[in-house]
């Protein structure tokens, strides 16, 4: 049986296996009030249910996944060489994510993409987290409902706008002939000649990035500081503790679940984008995503794509679960 | 009383700041598609003109991407709204020990990048497409490779959307259903359904607006098609023209006449709660007599 | 129509815990049947048990002399009044009472016609297109017995519905519910915390406590020949002195108590030596001697003027104070606090009963 059909057994043993627990717990623990799936729904609507669940998840979660992850260990082969002898399972696509194939020299290029991507999406993320903290924490506790809801539309509309049409307006500012360096060549602060190509410098990639993940670091923390008594606030005003003691140790402690889902996201967000890089990013940027990107769209090569694919993936879940551990997070708490 | 003074003019300039970074682009970009200028620039403003737009309609790539996108976004919603609702229902009624998973499971693709649902679309399906010849020869296409790939998360959202909603659901009005002698199905229709409503009209928004901006994911699984979106970003990456600023304006138009309908009609619903409420307190004061 | 419902030992077990223990009960045809309890009794399980919402671990339920057995609650023959009405808040008025119509395949003139009918048959005629939530406690009340009696069940099953009411709003219902009972002349099941409710509106009582019917009678007998301990301490105000029988005929026993031997009925025919409780009520205590073996002896400890009552309370042996009620124009002069006061009953309004568990204070 090819690693392939494998896929998909991995699924329906998990099924089976939990149905049967479900059998015997049932069966065991007598509560009148159990009544069957099947008694509960009816016959069409249980089986619709059933029907259109097992196709998403199954069809357009799992397997797909599963099949990509397989797909990775297998060598690049044009469609007719596949299933045939050719066709052998192969880590190779994993290891030329480290070592050239080539020359067995480092694969110092894209191993570079990779900790830059993961290394700005960071910087990305605390970045977000305090242009977003204090117009949170305003928002939530000093805000009337008015002026929340109008804060909250305020933040809303500029995401009705799309990513590219914002990471082009993004473009058309911090572009040599755009707007700022005209702004300031009219006030004079620079000369005609010295335009700065803020594109150039991945200015414009770090605004752009930082720009699209705004609204997402601001609601988790909106919900997790609203959540807080405000009596509390002012119980440690009134002992007399500053203001940076107050947010150090009633307000962030309390958000912190809030901190934590809302740095998941765009951390991952950020990680995983590949619109801002790639219209914003300079001639001499390499993000990871634009790596696969060309794996897929250049040089066709499907299983290496799928083998960096997965290595970002696994990187940003050890990460996140790593951060979530160090700061004392439980991971349910996040999700939401 | 000074450092309350000090804490609200930083306070205010954090605020500007802020929505400056947030709408400044915006602003600038949209006066730039009034701009005659072949380059989309703020200053020095040349000349006002509407060219723009009209050289946006005649963009026969963008003409065709957005019709695929509406198709997509239609064929997404009609797959992911259902799909939410049978996962949310089942989500209350699974085997406990399982729910964990299932959750993780249904979640997941709100979490994985897009890129990544992107390929794993293409791959697999074109394995599963490629089995037969008639099926490679219909399926094998970048709308429905799209409308599949983005149904996975789309789905998601609208799970969490009814989820909300289904929670809060008061059983003893299923139950009264039943006692009056009615079959599950119509239970289902006549009683679920209905309180649904609202949740189901979101999770249906916001899936066809989520589709149709979607860019990561679309971006691989249209294979040789194209969605406005990937047009947009084709056009940004080559080179600027402030047709897209022009494009933007609409956008910018249409959502907020969007948001000024949606204030609209919730003041009205609150107007008429108000005037329910005031019937009731009425009918309490009457019998009370 | 109406039909008759029969418990056969029903039990109902919840895992390790049995909400309704053996329950054997003939509730006949066209009555008004309360279970009276309080909270946690079972009385909400037998009822969810009945109408099909839940199986009973052991034992048949019979409707009409049909057993029950794997018929669930959209077949039954019985309609529920849930304790939160659960209303439905989408539809209108006419449409929530048309529902068991509609799911029945009716069309819809037909429906509105036999919803108008009802809308006058509780008074709110006209009113059928008003939402639900425009509609006073009292009137969403009636909708939902409009809306049960629209499916013409054999059986109303009704949970609690007055507790969510004003005491002069459920006085006002409670008398409402008898006439539609009579009226409509099918079988009530009812079921309630409060007594004075029970007392009232039931041809018949089942007092139940932890699980198990103690007695199911009238409420005339209920209250005055109560069979358990429980149901002469629930049910009404009693008085119990607690003791060990010293002698004992069939009719009589007298029990030696800490105020002495006191002298009852012995309905339960129980023999000298036998632990027991007499039970005598507060307004079968008269102040002032009686019988020798039916007076006692103890201090004043409060006395609470009532307009048509006075209740006098009396040191007693144990924490529970006793109690004698006497009329505003009752005989003999109240004490006051403090005092030492005797007072005396008729043994024949004495009850001894067999030791056994009591209702909460």
């Amino acid at each position: 049986m090819s690693s392939r059909t494998l896929v998909f057994l991995i699924p329906l043993i998990v099924i089976i296996g939990f149905w049967l627990m479900a059998r015997y717990e049932s069966r065991v623990a007598h509560d009148p009030t159990h009544k069957s799936y099947w008694e509960r729904n009816g016959t069409v609507l249980g089986l619709t249910f059933i029907g259109l669940v097992a196709f998403w998840s199954l069809f357009l979660v799992t397997l797909p996944y599963l099949y990509m992850v397989v797909e990775s260990f297998h060598p690049k082969l044009p469609p007719a060489q596949r299933g045939g002898p050719n066709d052998f399972l192969t880590i190779a696509n994993y290891k030329s994510f480290f070592v050239n194939q080539t020359d067995g020299q480092f694969n110092d290029t894209h191993m570079y993409a990779f900790r830059y991507s993961i290394l700005v999406s960071a910087g990305i993320t605390i970045l977000n987290l305090c242009i977003c903290y204090p117009l949170a924490y305003y928002m939530a506790q000093s805000g009337t409902a008015q002026k929340v809801r109008l804060l909250l539309l305020g933040l809303i509309v500029p995401y009705w706008v799309n990513e590219i049409l914002r990471s082009f307006a993004v473009k058309l500012i911090l572009a040599s002939n755009g707007l700022l360096n005209s702004s300031l060549i009219k006030l004079g602060i620079i000369g005609p000649e010295g335009k700065i190509d803020f594109l150039l410098h991945n200015t414009g990639m770090w605004v752009g990035l930082s720009y699209a993940n705004l609204l997402i670091m601001i609601f988790p923390l909106y919900n997790a500081i609203e959540s807080l008594d405000k009596n509390q606030i002012e119980a440690a005003r009134d002992l007399g503790a500053p203001w940076w003691k107050i947010h150090r140790d009633v307000v962030i402690p309390h958000a912190k679940p809030g901190i934590a889902s809302g740095c998941t996201l765009v951390f991952m967000l950020a990680a995983g984008s590949l619109a801002a890089p790639l219209l914003l990013g300079g001639p001499r940027t390499l993000w990871f995503t634009q790596v696969v990107y060309d794996f897929f769209f250049q040089s066709f090569n499907w299983p290496r794509g799928s083998a960096y694919a997965f290595i970002l993936l696994a990187a940003c879940i050890a990460i996140v679960l790593g951060m979530l551990k160090a700061f004392n997070v439980k991971l349910g708490e996040a999700i939401k | 009383m000074t450092s309350k003074l000090v804490f609200n003019v930083t306070f205010g300039f954090y605020l500007l700041l802020f929505f400056g970074y947030l709408f400044g682009p915006l602003l600038a970009m949209s006066v730039t598609a009034f701009n005659t200028s072949n380059y989309p620039q703020v200053i020095p403003f040349e000349g006002f003109t509407l060219d723009w737009f009209v050289k946006l309609i005649n963009h026969q790539q963008m003409m065709e991407g957005l019709l695929n996108s509406i198709i997509i976004g239609i064929g997404v919603v009609c797959i992911s709204v259902p799909v939410g609702l049978a996962a949310a229902i089942i989500m209350n009624q699974i085997y406990h020990r399982a729910r964990s998973l299932f959750y993780l499971v249904t979640v997941s693709p709100l979490l994985t990048p897009g890129v990544i649902i992107g390929i794993s679309t293409v791959i697999f399906w074109k394995d599963m497409f490629g089995l037969t010849d008639f099926t490679k020869a219909v399926f094998y296409k970048g709308i429905i490779l799209s409308i599949l790939g983005q149904s996975s998360f789309v789905a998601a959202y609208c799970l969490l959307i009814i989820m909300a909603r289904l929670t809060r659901f008061d059983r003893a009005q299923e139950e009264a259903a039943l006692d009056l002698g009615a079959s599950y199905p119509q239970v289902f229709w006549h009683i679920l359904v209905p309180y649904l409503r609202p949740a189901l009209v979101s999770a249906g928004v916001l899936g066809f607006l989520s589709s149709f901006e979607n860019y990561n994911t679309t971006t691989f699984a249209i294979l040789a098609d194209k969605t406005l979106v990937t047009v947009l970003a084709g056009e940004t990456r080559q080179g600027t023209t402030p047709a897209l600023s022009a494009l933007a304006v609409i956008i910018i138009g249409l959502s907020l006449i969007g948001a000024v309908i949606y204030e609209y009609l919730k003041r009205r619903e609150e107007a008429a709660a108000l005037a329910i409420k005031e019937n009731a307190r009425l009918a309490e004061r009457g019998e009370a007599e | 129509m109406s039909a008759g419902v029969e418990l056969d030992g029903v039990t109902v077990r919840f895992g390790n815990f049995t909400a309704v223990k053996n329950a054997n009960l003939d509730i006949k045809g066209g009555e008004f049947f309360s279970f009276l309890g309080p909270s946690g009794c079972g009385k909400t399980t037998i009822l969810r048990t009945v109408s099909g919402f839940l199986d009973p671990s052991a034992g048949h339920v019979r409707i009409g002399g049909q057993d029950m057995a794997g018929i669930g609650p959209n077949k039954r023959p019985t309609a529920l009044i849930f304790q939160n009405l659960a209303l439905f808040p989408l539809m209108s008025v006419a449409d929530n009472i048309g529902y068991g119509l509609r799911v029945r395949g009716q069309d819809k003139s037909t429906r509105m016609k036999k919803a108008s009918e009802l809308l006058d048959l509780i008074a709110l005629g006209g009113q059928g297109d008003k939402l639900v939530s425009e509609l006073s406690g009292g009137q969403k009340q009636r909708v939902a017995i409009a809306r049960a009696l629209a499916v013409e069940p054999k059986v109303l099953l009704l949970d609690e519905p007055l507790s969510a009411l004003d005491l002069k709003l459920r006085q006002h219902m409670r008398n409402e519910l008898r006439a539609i009972q009579q009226r409509v002349g099918i079988t009530f099941i009812y079921i309630t915390h409060d007594q004075g409710e029970a007392l009232t509106m039931s041809d018949r009582i089942a007092v139940m406590s932890d699980g198990v019917i103690e007695q199911v009678a009238d409420g005339a007998t209920v209250y005055d020949q109560p069979t358990t301990p429980f149901v002469a301490s629930f049910v009404g105000e009693n008085n119990p002195f607690n003791g060990t029988i010293s002698k004992a005929t069939r009719h009589e026993a007298v029990v030696d108590t800490g105020f002495g031997k006191l002298r009852g009925r012995n309905p339960a025919d129980l023999k000298a030596g036998d632990k027991a409780i007499l039970f005598v009520r507060p307004e079968s205590f008269k102040l002032g001697k009686g019988q020798a073996d039916a007076s006692l002896i103890s201090n004043v400890i409060n006395v609470a003027f009532e307009g048509n009552m006075t209740h006098v309370f009396l040191k007693g042996a144990t924490k529970k104070n006793i109690t004698v009620t006497v009329g505003r124009h009752g005989g003999a002069e109240v004490p006051g606090q403090g005092d030492s006061a005797t007072i005396s009953y008729d043994p024949a309004l004495g009850l001894v009963l067999p030791e056994g568990k009591m209702a909460r204070e």
